[in-house]
């Protein structure tokens, strides 16, 4: 590049990286610098603390309960979102059997496609009105209707989903995986769409099962868009703060007792609502250091040799 | 536009400075950095003009809008001059104030522009900043101005002027005489009322009139009756209490009047001032979270009540699913649509624990929804003389007629006028209460303890704890508030 061209590229770059500066890296320093304060919010005095809040932190159960939801999250969401996701794309893009010779999605496949991604154009407050719906608690409720007409739940006692400890978790998790498929189907058909043909074909002549030539040729095809769709899915499951705090009871969320607790949730909490926003940025500070190993290391542990075709 | 106040003045002369610069005859790039720098400047000055714009009928100061005073216009209020009012438009809506508006014009010939909105910070902070606030505002809802953000920066009035004005109704009295006691100490900062808390809210159960006559059943005055009528009402399917689950700040309505009925202020201050004996040790906590959880023990909640959220199980209560509900004296309004045009709606204090200090009559009362007036307002006169207005039994009844709800003015309405049935009924409780009412403040005090006990109440209705358990969670909560030093400064006597 020629000297003068720096000056050129740097004059169109000045504007949104000045933006970026102003508008993420500012705040972030300035959460950072609260987060060593008592700030409690509503005016511009405050003391410094240090570390205080780092280690108040760290001794609030509330907070590290809200960690390991989010860890449970991060494991379950992204696993059980890609396992179907996969499955599905596999079944619509490769799954056919019985026209000679050919490779092809089962029957209707091309209707199962559109159907599938219905849910994701739901935007996130609509789907926790409609599972707000599916979960009710009293016989109004989908799954309660349902189980008391089949006598399966006594209509003095329905269940309460969201109300239940150990319910309440994996109610919000088949939320975002019904909402997630969808879209991570589109993502891995459309990478199953450039696989060439004739490698399934080969294989199939080979005498290759279904299983096989999933796992031996869609599967490390497809390993990028895996490898994409969990760095989504887990930053996705870092936060979860709008379904947690819509669905589950409690001031932003989180009830019964703490059980569904996220970090944002907490977050939000003691920032608007006890006023000890200096703390709160501390969680925000902490929420943004384990996002960040969390990406580093999914990025590197899904880290395989590229195969070209 | 075009009048000629100070701030237009303001913005035309940083105009032509900016004019002034563009002839000195400097280069072309210098020219337009300071122009550009200028603009800046100018920014503030455009907005004080573009305010005055929005302002409605800004323009006048306030030598304009004072006129002379006598008697009956104790104030001055000037007739032709213009009132700017803005409401918070949430559950009680802003018809009442259109009513009042209307009532305004028609007596003082003086106009108003209305505002009805959510956004009360949205919308006002930029103009109290500008120096260019309304002339009286309703300062509610989630996303009201925080008060002592507002008293501190010297934005409010103190209301002192129209609290020792002479009431409407009786010349004789202050104003200050008329409301009930102790309704205008919320409003208190540093010593001063700045802000009228002007709705007056009661707490307790509610039921349908309506089902009562139909199952023969009579109004419960102790415990004992109450779960009498709840289990009468699960033989017949119908739930016996209800209660908005997913927010466990009801049933806390419940378990508190309890206590407080039962112990007296006494066990009511305990909690307040952050006892170590508020809860573990206190006989009337104990008591009243035993009776709450027999209630759930004996299977007399409506069914699914603690997952539903408020509409919802208040929704099924309107569809006579269950007898009772707890909730506050908005519940009227809030229902309207829901509510069938036979059900009757009833306001009923918490039932007595045996052994119980108060009377049944007793219950949690206090005031809200505060209304202020800017000491930067326009029109200071017209705006003084609308609250001591809103003081009048003429107004009071007009607001508990479009809102449902009664108002902190002493037997503030009109008895030919003909309320809903709730709102009656709270209008009566009101009065057999006099003054046996108590009002908890740990709730604005302590939020933290506040959703501690919230979720102990959750665990108990779901049977997931004891009331024991309850008892040592709820004290807990308390001993943690304690710690902290802030906590110091509050204390009720």
């Amino acid at each position: 590049m020629r000297k003068g061209q720096y000056r050129f590229v740097a004059g169109f770059l000045l504007v949104p990286v000045a933006l970026y500066l102003i508008f993420v890296i500012w705040p972030y320093i300035q959460t950072f610098g609260y987060s060593l304060t008592d700030w409690k919010g509503q005016s511009q005095t405050f003391d410094f603390v240090g570390l205080d809040n780092y280690k108040a932190l760290f001794q609030d159960d509330i907070f590290m309960g809200a960690i390991w939801h989010n860890i449970l999250f991060l494991v379950f969401i992204p696993v059980i979102t890609i396992l179907l996701a996969l499955f599905f794309a596999f079944m619509l893009n490769a799954g056919g059997r019985g026209r000679a010779g050919g490779v092809s999605g089962v029957a209707g496949s091309k209707f199962y496609r559109v159907v599938y991604f219905f849910p994701q154009v739901l935007s996130l407050a609509i789907l926790a009105v409609l599972f707000r719906a599916v979960y009710r608690s009293d016989g109004g409720g989908m799954l309660n209707g349902a189980l008391v007409k089949l006598g399966l739940v006594d209509a003095d006692r329905p269940v309460e989903w969201l109300n239940e400890p150990d319910f309440v978790l994996w109610a919000l998790i088949v939320v975002v995986v019904w909402h997630g498929v969808g879209f991570y189907l589109v993502l891995f058909s459309a990478a199953m769409q450039s696989i060439p043909k004739d490698i399934y074909e080969a294989a199939l002549i080979d005498g290759a099962s279904r299983g096989q030539s999933f796992f031996r040729i869609t599967l490390p095809l497809l390993w990028d868009s895996v490898q994409t769709a969990w760095v989504y899915l887990g930053i996705a499951a870092m936060d979860m703060f709008i379904l947690v705090s819509t669905m589950t009871s409690g001031e932003f969320g989180g009830g019964p007792d703490h059980h569904s607790e996220v970090m944002a949730t907490v977050m939000m909490r003691n920032f608007l609502y006890y006023g000890k926003s200096g703390y709160a940025c501390a969680m925000g500070v902490i929420m943004l250091l384990l996002t960040l190993i969390l990406s580093v290391v999914m990025l590197r542990a899904t880290r395989r040799e590229r195969i070209e075709f | 536009m075009g009048s000629t106040s100070a701030e237009n003045g303001a913005g035309k002369s940083a105009e032509t400075t900016a004019a002034q610069h563009g002839t000195d005859g400097v280069g072309r790039r210098a020219l337009i950095k300071r122009s550009a720098a200028l603009g800046l400047v100018s920014v503030p000055a455009m907005g004080f003009l573009s305010a005055c714009a929005s302002g409605g009928g800004g323009g006048e100061s306030n030598d304009d809008t004072q006129g002379e005073t006598s008697k009956d216009n104790p104030f001055g209020v000037k007739k032709g001059t213009k009132l700017d009012v803005v409401i918070f438009k949430g559950g009680y809506g802003d018809d009442y104030a259109k009513a009042w508006e209307a009532a305004f014009r028609k007596k003082w010939g003086v106009t108003s522009t209305h505002t009805g909105t959510q956004e009360i910070t949205g919308k006002l902070q930029p103009r109290f900043n500008a120096g260019n606030p309304p002339d009286i505002v309703d300062n509610s809802g989630a996303q009201k101005i925080k008060i002592d953000v507002l008293h501190r920066n010297g934005q409010l009035l103190d209301l002192a002027e129209v609290l020792d004005a002479p009431s409407v109704d009786d010349p004789s009295k202050k104003v200050r005489d008329t409301v009930i006691p102790g309704t205008l100490d919320p409003g208190l900062q540093e010593g001063k009322v700045v802000a009228l808390n002007y709705i007056y809210t009661v707490w307790g159960l509610w039921y349908s009139g309506k089902l009562f006559e139909e199952n023969g059943w009579e109004v419960p005055k102790t415990w004992a009756d109450f779960l009498a009528i709840c289990k009468d009402a699960k033989s017949q399917g119908i739930g016996g209490l209800a209660h908005q689950g997913k927010y466990p700040y009801y049933i806390n309505v419940a378990i508190m009047d309890l206590i407080a009925k039962k112990g007296g202020l006494d066990a009511m201050k305990a909690i307040d001032n952050l006892d170590p004996k508020a809860f573990v040790g206190s006989d009337a906590a104990q008591a009243a979270v035993e009776a709450v959880y027999e209630v759930v023990e004996k299977g007399y909640l409506m069914p699914g009540t603690n997952g539903l959220d408020h509409t919802e199980s208040q929704t099924r209560w309107n569809q006579y699913k269950a007898a009772f509900i707890t909730s506050g004296s908005w519940l009227e309004n809030e229902q309207l649509k829901q509510t069938p045009p036979d059900f009757d709606m009833k306001f009923l204090p918490m039932p007595l624990l045996e052994g119980s200090e108060m009377p049944f009559e007793a219950i949690r009362a206090g005031s809200g929804e505060p209304f202020i007036i800017p000491a930067k307002a326009k029109n200071l006169p017209a705006a003084k003389e609308f609250m001591r207005m809103m003081l009048s039994r003429e107004w009071s009844t007009l607001f508990a007629k479009e809102a449902n709800s009664l108002t902190i003015l002493k037997d503030g309405v009109d008895p030919s006028v003909q309320l809903r049935p709730g709102t009656q009924s709270t209008v009566e409780a009101s009065k057999a209460a006099g003054d046996n009412t108590f009002r908890f403040l740990y709730t604005e005090w302590y939020s933290e303890m506040d959703t501690a006990i919230q979720n102990a109440s959750n665990e108990l209705m779901a049977r997931r704890i004891q009331p024991k358990e309850w008892l040592k969670r709820a004290q807990a909560a308390v001993d943690k508030a304690a710690k902290d030093p802030a906590s110091k400064k509050n204390r009720r006597e």
